[in-house]
């Protein structure tokens, strides 16, 4: 066992540094520095640098074009984007249906559907949850009835992330009423959304922003061959994608990244205050904080090694997005209290490129800190609330 | 020892609790929030209709003389019905100032119009380097021939947008974090050499960055004496940080009776959300949490309406838990509506953002610990 890097793997993290510093476009950049919310382009524009580089399909193995990376350089290459403040790979594509597409879909799917994935092409976003089925997923309404060579869906989806960018939505939906579980009548559905009877509203959540969705299905005709697998399995494949996303949403070397620019900015002044550094309360908590997230490094980093030796993700993600959710929400609590009274003010208008310096409201992103506290509650929620992974562990690992 | 409210504090509760439950409901209360001034001022014309503007003022000056008791029943309704209308900005912070060290000119010219609903006021006791202490003053008044020329930032100033009123406090001698050495000032908002960037505030409250470049104040402007404006400014905080503490635990009971509710109609596994007796205790925490905060708050009013000794203390004491016991209560609330929670659209998530707001003022969980802990 060793915690240090071997000369190969040193190598390769001076190139990813190197590709970080360097060929993220230089406006974006900026707008990540200045804490500037990115357009859809942006994103396409960043995860199409990736693409140019070959290491858009970072998670995939190498046949379907991807890195086939160790667990070593997923390492080096999370923390180094971490540590870049660059943006995120949105996971709806390259993290979530792409792997679904390679595992699970035919041959013709692979064709049509992974090369635009990797090179950014076609926004994806995922259809799981309803207004009546969140946690409790299997119960969901969304009907698709096979009529001839095209299904007839029908329909709401909610909660939509970047729904309002997507060009298709990967979606669980009911094929069969008459099973004797109610799992096995769901099927894992590609739809176009451009598609007549798709309908996307805006849902905006608690801080005022427009990331969620709700979409509409009313009499939408999807051609059969955009069933992925087998007619109700849908419910297996998306079962191991939740598990795939659990790991994703650890999130461990971006609050890694966010820890060590708060105890850099504790390190001297803000705005002429006395350093917080000073604050034993607040150094203390800040601590235990980075405490907590290098056991959850280490947990992460073992669940990797059991993967790479073969093993899918089992019930331990669970552990995961719990404990990497509470360290992300625990780590906006730190933000926020670091910025007092400039937690406060709502000046959206001031997230604009290059906005003058001595026109801000607060030093730096202060303002954005209790939004980033409100909106990322969010996290204890979605990809399988932290309620549902407690209930997961406790059935699944201890077999209670 | 008597827990009772007399009849006076009773009809005053029934009153803000019949004008929340009919004339301010949480769709009201969005609209108002949602327009281009923020609180609304035929609401604020009500409230000194009532009364309300006028509790804390003596008799002698046309008040109730009101005190801690009654100003925890008003806060803690208003909290329940999420009010934006600047009540602790005019009423407990600049009103309190006017009402304890104002002369009889500076009361006719500013306190009445701010009892008659008339004048807006704000009291800008923070800077950009204060964080929560009071006695840090780098804003400067220097006294020259004519009065006084004062210079300095003014931070995140609670309806200092609006205020027509604006009290300053600034230091005319002493090192940048002396008590002793402050002076408050009495300054116009449209002032020459003010300049104000309002904003709104996560709350949906409104508030400021007040600069002031060399602004005049002359004798009238000065309220009270010279460099010994600590112990008011200290008093109208302790003041203002109990009002608060009111409006969140009021804020508190209302997050956890809906989490409650919302559990009982919820259904998810064939059955509501609350029958899972993981989140029943998660439930009962909330209640542990509210009854302790009002125990506190019920401490506090007291001490402070008999001036006892431990009145400073109970205050820090209200603060501490109010600010940890509201984290866990705003915090699970939303957690226990599962997305609907993070959703601008239900209301648990703006009440969920004023008591967060609620926990950043006048002193975090932390910096009151602190005190009890010295
Ligand atoms: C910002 C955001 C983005 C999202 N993006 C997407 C997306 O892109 N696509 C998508 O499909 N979905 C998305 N979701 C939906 C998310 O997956 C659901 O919110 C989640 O599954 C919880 O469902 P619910 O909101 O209906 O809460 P409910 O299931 O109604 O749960 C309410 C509360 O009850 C608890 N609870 C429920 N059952 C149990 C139990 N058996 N035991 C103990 N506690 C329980 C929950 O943990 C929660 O605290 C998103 C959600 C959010 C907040």
């Amino acid at each position: 066992m060793h915690v240090t890097f071997s000369e190969d793997e040193l190598a390769f993290r001076d190139e990813v540094r190197a590709f970080f510093r360097n060929e993220i476009p230089e406006d974006i950049a900026r707008k990540q520095r200045q804490n500037v919310p990115l357009e859809r382009e942006d994103h396409i524009r960043f995860q199409k640098a990736l693409f140019s580089k070959g290491w858009a399909g970072y998670n995939w193995p190498i046949e379907y074009g991807g890195t086939g990376w160790t667990i070593a350089q997923k390492y080096i290459f999370g923390t180094e984007m971490a540590d870049a403040n660059s943006p995120n790979i949105i996971p709806f594509g390259l993290g979530m249906v792409g792997p679904i597409i390679y595992t699970f879909g035919n041959e013709a799917q692979k064709l049509r559907f992974l090369p635009d994935i990797l090179e950014s092409n076609v926004w994806w976003c995922q259809g799981y949850s309803e207004p009546g089925s969140g946690s409790d997923l299997a119960s969901l309404k969304t009907r698709a009835d096979l009529e001839g060579d095209h299904y007839v869906v029908n329909g709401t989806k909610t909660w939509t992330t970047l729904g309002q960018h997507a060009d298709w939505i990967f979606c669980l939906v009911r094929t069969s009423s008459d099973v004797a579980r109610r799992q096995e009548g769901i099927s894992f559905l590609l739809i176009d959304m451009q598609t007549p009877g798709v309908t996307v509203t805006p849902i905006l959540t608690i801080e005022g922003d427009h990331e969620i969705n709700e979409v509409h299905f009313d009499d939408v005709q999807v051609p059969v061959e955009n069933l992925v697998g087998e007619e109700g399995k849908g419910w297996t494949y998306g079962k191991v994608l939740l598990q795939h996303e659990r790991t994703g949403t650890a999130g461990v070397a971006s609050t890694n990244y966010r820890l060590k620019k708060l105890r850099a900015q504790a390190a001297r002044s803000v705005r002429g205050a006395a350093p917080l550094v000073n604050d034993r309360n607040f150094m203390r908590k800040l601590a235990a904080t980075e405490v907590e997230l290098k056991a959850l490094e280490f947990t992460e980093l073992r669940t990797l090694a059991a993967v790479a030796s073969g093993k899918a993700p089992g019930p331990e993600s669970s552990i995961l997005k719990l404990k990497g959710t509470e360290l992300q929400q625990a780590t906006d609590a730190l933000y926020m209290e670091a910025a007092g009274y400039y937690a406060l003010p709502y000046v959206p208008d001031q997230y604009v490129l290059d906005f003058p310096e001595d026109a801000r409201v607060g030093e730096g992103a202060e303002t954005t800190s209790s939004l980033r506290y409100f909106n990322f509650r969010k996290a204890s929620i979605y990809g399988g609330s932290n309620e549902i992974q407690k209930n997961i562990i406790a059935k699944h690992v201890l077999g209670l | 020892m008597d827990f009772s409210l007399t009849e006076v504090q009773s009809m005053l509760a029934e009153s803000a609790e019949k004008f929340i439950a009919n004339d301010y409901d949480f769709d009201t209360r969005q609209t108002i929030a949602a327009s281009e001034q923020g609180y609304s001022s035929s609401v604020w014309r009500t409230f000194a209709e009532l009364g309300w503007t006028a509790i804390p003022f003596s008799e002698a000056d046309g008040g109730f003389d009101g005190g801690p008791i009654e100003s925890m029943l008003m806060m803690q309704q208003f909290g329940r019905g999420l009010i934006v209308e600047p009540y602790l900005a005019n009423i407990v912070l600049a009103g309190g100032v006017l009402r304890r060290i104002a002369n009889e000119s500076q009361k006719a010219k500013w306190m009445q119009p701010l009892i008659a609903g008339e004048l807006q006021t704000a009291l800008a006791f923070a800077e950009p380097q204060s964080r929560y202490d009071l006695a840090n003053i780098e804003t400067t008044a220097v006294a020259d021939a004519d009065g006084w020329v004062i210079n300095g930032h003014k931070s995140v100033v609670c309806n200092g947008g609006h205020a027509g009123l604006l009290i300053i406090p600034a230091r005319t001698s002493g090192d940048s974090t002396s008590a002793t050495g402050i002076t408050l000032f009495a300054v116009e908002g449209m002032a020459d050499g003010v300049t104000r960037r309002s904003y709104r505030t996560v709350d949906a409250h409104q508030a400021a960055e007040i600069r002031l470049e060399n602004v005049r104040a002359d004798g009238g402007a000065l309220l009270g004496d010279v460099n010994k404006a600590y112990a008011t400014l200290d008093a109208v905080i302790d003041e203002a940080t109990l009002a608060v503490c009111a409006e969140a635990v009021g804020i508190m009971q209302v997050m956890t009776e809906k989490t409650v509710e919302y559990s009982k109609n919820r259904v998810q596994f064939g059955v509501p959300i609350g029958s899972f007796q993981a989140l029943q205790h998660r439930m009962v925490d909330m209640l542990t949490a509210c009854e302790q905060s009002y125990s506190l708050l019920i401490w506090a009013s007291m001490a402070n309406a008999d001036q006892s000794d431990e009145a400073k203390k109970s205050i820090s004491a209200l603060k501490y838990q109010v600010g940890t016991a509201g984290q866990k209560v705003g915090q699970e609330a939303v957690q226990l509506h599962g997305a609907m929670g993070v959703c601008w659209d239900t209301d648990i998530a703006h009440y969920f953002k004023r008591l967060t707001a609620i926990g950043q003022m006048f002193g975090n969980a932390d910096w009151h610990l602190d005190k009890l802990a010295a």
